[in-house]
């Protein structure tokens, strides 16, 4: 195997000091158009350090995807700030495009800012390389496996050469070996090339295992109930006592953050009136 | 695999026959006319002894609608990628586009032979206005059916509105023209040959009418025949080319740009 791929590191654009995420205080309200209000979040507080991994926990509904799209200059907030370097969403589907193959997919990134097709193949190329795709280059995304298909999204994503990475439940459509392995991967990615990443999730097991700071978000309106430091080495494992007793702790935090009368399942897309 | 493909030639291949002898039957039963209704041995007889007449004239009809279905399609496209990118255009040539397809073709086709005269431009014209509606209207679900969440990731890879439309909306688009494309193949022999008999010396649509009067109708189903079958084979030149051009639209497991 040539060991030409070093050469073609992307990073990031903006160059200078960076600031990571910085979030105070960011609160983010919806007008329904039959004139309900939807408060999605209240008062977040969210820090992430460049280079830092910080999870976002909660239960589907609370706000999380809101959050990432503060992050990445999507939407404003009503209330509070939001500063972050600049920073790339992946969706939680893969959006592939279906016509193109993995590696025009993952070029998407350098050609959407107006690079020539044959200069991103080749930028991208490498990275199939580097990251364990080496071979499935000219695949369609039809031929992947959800697992796949999910690592050729990451690296449209690092290719966009942004410091953040804004991950809206990158594991959550597959099953759960294939969810194991890519966790693994990510992990093994993020090393590789280190990003400030916001990862949202609702698996806290997923949590612990990749990031240095878990927040732990309340159903709607989205407010933090708990900010945990993972102090642990990496690689972790799952089966780790202190990976299990941080997990029970977010856990718990978690089933703190709800209304004690109500049970744990979140009442989805309930839009709450105006009090 | 075979057996389904066997199946789905023969079945419509043994209606057709039975048709067909149904029709022959009560052709050469004595209860019509056969000046008013040739049995199909007689049509297939005219097919061959008028070949060179029929030849002829279809080559003048081929001309017109192939080159009308061009022009519809670049219309069609050029009015669904416009409507797509303005929402202004959208309000105002939507309705214009829906009202287009309520002119009624047959009275508007001898007005435009008066005004254009006898040549190509008012069939291209007729033929343009029947198909480019299918092709505008299909083309455009299939831009707007573009995932809002693959527009959203564009934006945060700092794409333009001009670059997410050239590398995410139009190759999503183009199942969708095609779609429409076939649609129009249908609608544009039968504006082709409104248009030739509104006025014309040549072409299928005019032999109908000039063989109807002449009690030669074997002749004229003769060329109704041709134009069916020349409508047929042009849906199933669109299937395959659209089967070669875009394979990604017909995987089983397709992905989310549409």
């Amino acid at each position: 195997m040539a060991q030409t791929s070093e050469a073609p590191v992307m990073e990031p654009r903006c160059p200078g000091p960076q600031i990571g995420v910085q979030v105070e205080g960011a609160g983010r309200t919806f007008r329904s158009r039959r004139g309900g209000v939807v408060e999605a979040l209240r008062g977040i507080d969210l820090r992430a350090r460049p280079g830092e991994v910080v999870a976002v926990v909660g239960a589907s509904g609370c706000g999380k995807s809101t959050l990432l799209e503060l992050i990445c200059g999507l939407q404003r907030p009503d209330a509070g700030t939001v500063r972050a370097d600049p920073a790339v969403l992946m969706p939680q589907r893969d959006l592939l495009l279906p016509w193109a193959s993995a590696l025009d997919n993952a070029a998407l990134a350098l050609r959407a800012s107006g690079m020539a097709r044959a200069q991103a193949r080749e930028r991208a190329r490498p990275w199939f390389q580097r990251l364990g795709l080496a071979g499935f280059e000219q695949a369609r995304p039809a031929q992947l496996s959800g697992g796949m298909r999910q690592r050729v999204a990451f690296v449209r994503t690092l290719l966009a050469g942004k410091p953040v990475l804004a991950l809206d439940e990158p594991f959550a459509a597959l099953d759960a070996i294939t969810r194991q392995e890519t966790q693994a991967w990510l992990a093994h990615a993020l090393a590789e090339v280190p990003r400030t990443v916001v990862l949202v999730t609702h698996d806290m097991e997923e949590a612990v295992l990749l990031a240095d700071q878990v927040v732990v978000l309340s159903p709607r309106p989205g407010r933090v109930v708990a900010t945990l430091p993972v102090d642990l080495p990496r690689p972790r494992r799952r089966t780790d006592p202190a990976v299990v007793a941080l997990r029970e702790q977010a856990m718990a935090a978690l089933g703190a953050g709800a209304p004690g009368d109500r049970p744990p399942a979140p009442p989805a897309r309930a839009r709450e009136p105006r009090r | 695999m075979t057996r389904s493909l066997a199946f789905r030639v023969l079945a419509p291949l043994a209606i057709l026959a039975a048709l067909v002898g149904a029709w022959q039957l009560y052709a050469g039963s004595g209860h019509v006319d056969p000046l008013l209704l040739p049995s199909p041995a007689e049509v297939a007889e005219a097919l061959w002894t008028d070949r060179a007449l029929l030849w002829a004239d279809f080559k003048v009809t081929a001309g017109e609608v192939l080159l009308g279905i061009v022009v519809a399609a670049a219309a069609g496209l050029a009015c669904a990628v416009a409507i797509h990118l303005s929402p202004t255009l959208r309000r105002a040539v939507y309705p214009l586009l829906v009202a287009s397809q309520t002119i009624p073709i047959p009275i508007v086709a001898s007005l435009l032979v008066v005004w254009l005269g006898f040549d190509l431009a008012p069939k291209l014209v007729i033929i343009g206005l029947v198909s480019f509606f299918p092709i505008a209207v299909t083309t455009l679900d299939a831009l707007a059916g573009v995932d809002p969440e693959l527009r959203k990731l564009m934006r945060t890879l700092d794409a333009s509105r001009l670059t997410t439309f050239r590398l995410v909306e139009l190759p999503a688009a183009l199942p969708g023209l095609f779609s429409g494309a076939k649609i129009a193949v249908a609608v544009a022999v039968i504006g082709a040959v409104f248009a030739e008999q509104s006025g014309s010396s040549s072409g299928l649509g005019h032999l109908v009418q000039q063989a109807v009067p002449q009690l030669l109708t074997a002749r004229a189903y003769a060329a109704v025949l041709i134009l069916s079958t020349f409508a047929i084979a042009l849906f199933g030149l669109l299937s395959l080319a659209e089967r070669l051009a875009l394979p990604w639209a017909h995987d089983t497991r397709g992905g989310h740009a549409r």
